[in-house]
């Protein structure tokens, strides 16, 4: 139990020297557009097809259980849009992200540690900690938001795609359902939720790939770790800030 | 000139590190020698700050490092070139923007000249037309001989070498030996060069510091060391049968 607060304790200071000024603004500008490529664009392939199938198994599972002539078809959209904003694009794709681009980030650092590259960096006399870690934490609260969004969109159109198909619903009922009842909010409240998600996708695998110790077979430890507190992490903020921000 | 005085170091209750006192000379390579396990490279560590000491000083030309702010350790260690056992080069970059890296980091010269003088590091330590590769295409000499020219970069005042012939064959690390040498004359720097190698030894020894059980057991030149009867650096120097049959003719 004490470990926990050793570990909370260590990776506060961690993000101390993250975020102590810079040695040489441009090199991490620079440093950030390449992890905005690496982390982000690399990660656009693997969201899109999840979220364009998860879009269309929603609005097929709500389809066949909304079955109650009483209730309009537009439902059937109008589930699929909320569960996304809501749910499915914030909260499932950043635990996605977590698989990947936190396991991506605590081998590389962790690799790097393992290597003294980290120890050449210090002996250069530069704060390894924000040169390694502040571009990926900045670069991800940059394209998260943006991956999100992306994935809500294509959910939406994976539904879309089904309707065209499916004999339960028609497209004008599946659009009807998309525009019905719109609360700006809600896309407010995912967007908030993402930025959270997003440094502590970068900030906990960034941890666990600092302070690795050993060989090859810790960095597939830290990775581990990384994926499995980082997750553990966004679905207690997530709790939270549903509490805090819809209720 | 690098001075440490009754260094102590220790890691939860082992003492590594027990009261060592060195003087690393100017133009000179210094060599700390011992074998595995003796505490060298916790030294080495120590010494460029890496590692905390417990208790004594260290003094860069007559700055005193262990007392000084993040401040005033950085403008020391950007006067500080390493090279890593391992080359510790950086894989995601190639070896012109590894050389780079340190000129981009502190100088504020225009591109053209960044890449002048990273031109210079590379021929310097004889590697032509490698600028594009990264280091995993790269033989271990190759690897070394970069990561020499990462550390001369920004003109280094102090060359730290952890074992830079490990790893090598006999010949590349008598090359990698030599450059090093006539870096350190043609700079005038204080060199420190950690090792465990019997043929940098007689090469290079100018002034050498045994390291046994994490203290200074003897101190001398490559002349003095084949004449030592000290028992423990004895076992050491000799511990091969080519040294064996050297030492009987």
């Amino acid at each position: 139990m004490l470990s926990i607060f050793y570990h909370i304790g260590k990776y506060f200071l961690l993000l101390g020297k993250v975020f102590k000024k810079p040695d040489n603004f441009k090199l991490i500008r620079k440093q950030i557009i390449h992890e905005m490529v690496s982390l982000g664009i690399g990660s656009l392939g693997l969201i899109a097809i999840i979220s364009l199938f998860m879009g269309a198994v929603v609005t097929l599972q709500t389809a066949s259980n909304l079955t109650n002539p009483l209730l309009p078809a537009y439902l059937i959209g109008y589930a699929t849009r909320e569960s996304f904003i809501l749910e499915m694009a914030p909260t499932v794709m950043s635990l996605i992200l977590a698989g990947k681009i936190g396991s991506n980030i605590a081998s590389e650092i962790g690799a790097m540690r393992i290597t003294e590259q980290i120890d050449a960096l210090e002996i250069m006399g530069v704060n390894s900690a924000s040169y390694l870690i502040f571009p990926k934490i900045t670069a991800a609260l940059f394209f998260i938001p943006i991956i999100v969004i992306y994935s809500m969109f294509l959910g939406a159109l994976g539904g879309f795609v089904v309707a065209m198909y499916s004999s339960g619903m028609t497209i004008e009922d599946y659009i009807t359902g998309l525009r019905y009842d719109f609360k700006a909010f809600s896309i407010v409240y995912a967007m908030i939720k993402t930025v959270f998600f997003a440094f502590v996708i970068t900030s906990i695998p960034s941890y666990h790939g600092y302070y690795t110790r050993g060989g090859a077979l810790e960095i597939g430890r830290s990775s581990t770790k990384s994926v499995v507190y980082t997750s553990i992490v966004i679905l207690i903020i997530n709790y939270v800030l549903t509490q805090l921000l819809l209720l | 000139m690098i001075e440490i005085k009754n260094i102590n170091k220790s890691f939860s209750g082992n003492q590594i590190l027990h009261d060592i006192s060195i003087s690393f000379k100017k133009g000179e390579i210094n060599l700390i020698i011992g074998s595995s396990g003796s505490g060298k490279s916790v030294l080495t560590k120590c010494i460029v700050g890496l590692h905390e000491v417990d208790s004594g000083s260290i003094e860069y030309d007559e700055r005193e490092f262990t007392t000084m702010n993040f401040k005033d350790r950085k403008s020391i260690r950007k006067e500080i070139g390493m090279l890593f056992q391992g080359s510790a080069l950086f894989d995601s970059l190639t070896a012109e923007e590894n050389v780079k890296f340190p000129l981009e980091m502190y100088t504020k010269k225009s591109q053209e000249e960044i890449l002048d003088r990273v031109n210079f590091c590379l021929q310097r330590v004889n590697l032509d037309n490698v600028n594009h590769l990264y280091p995993a295409e790269l033989s271990g000499g190759m690897k070394k001989r970069l990561g020499i020219a990462r550390a001369i970069a920004l003109n280094p005042r102090y060359l730290f070498c952890d074992e830079p012939n490990s790893g090598l064959d006999p010949q590349t690390g008598i090359v990698i030996d030599n450059l090093i040498q006539e870096i350190t004359e043609e700079y005038d720097i204080t060199t420190i060069v950690v090792t465990h190698d019997m043929n940098s030894v007689m090469e290079t020894g100018d002034n050498i510091s045994f390291i046994y059980k994490g203290q200074k057991w003897w101190e001398g030149n490559k002349h003095e060391i084949l004449k030592t009867d000290n028992k423990e650096l004895c076992d050491f120097v000799y511990a091969s049968r080519i040294m064996q049959k050297f030492r009987n003719i």
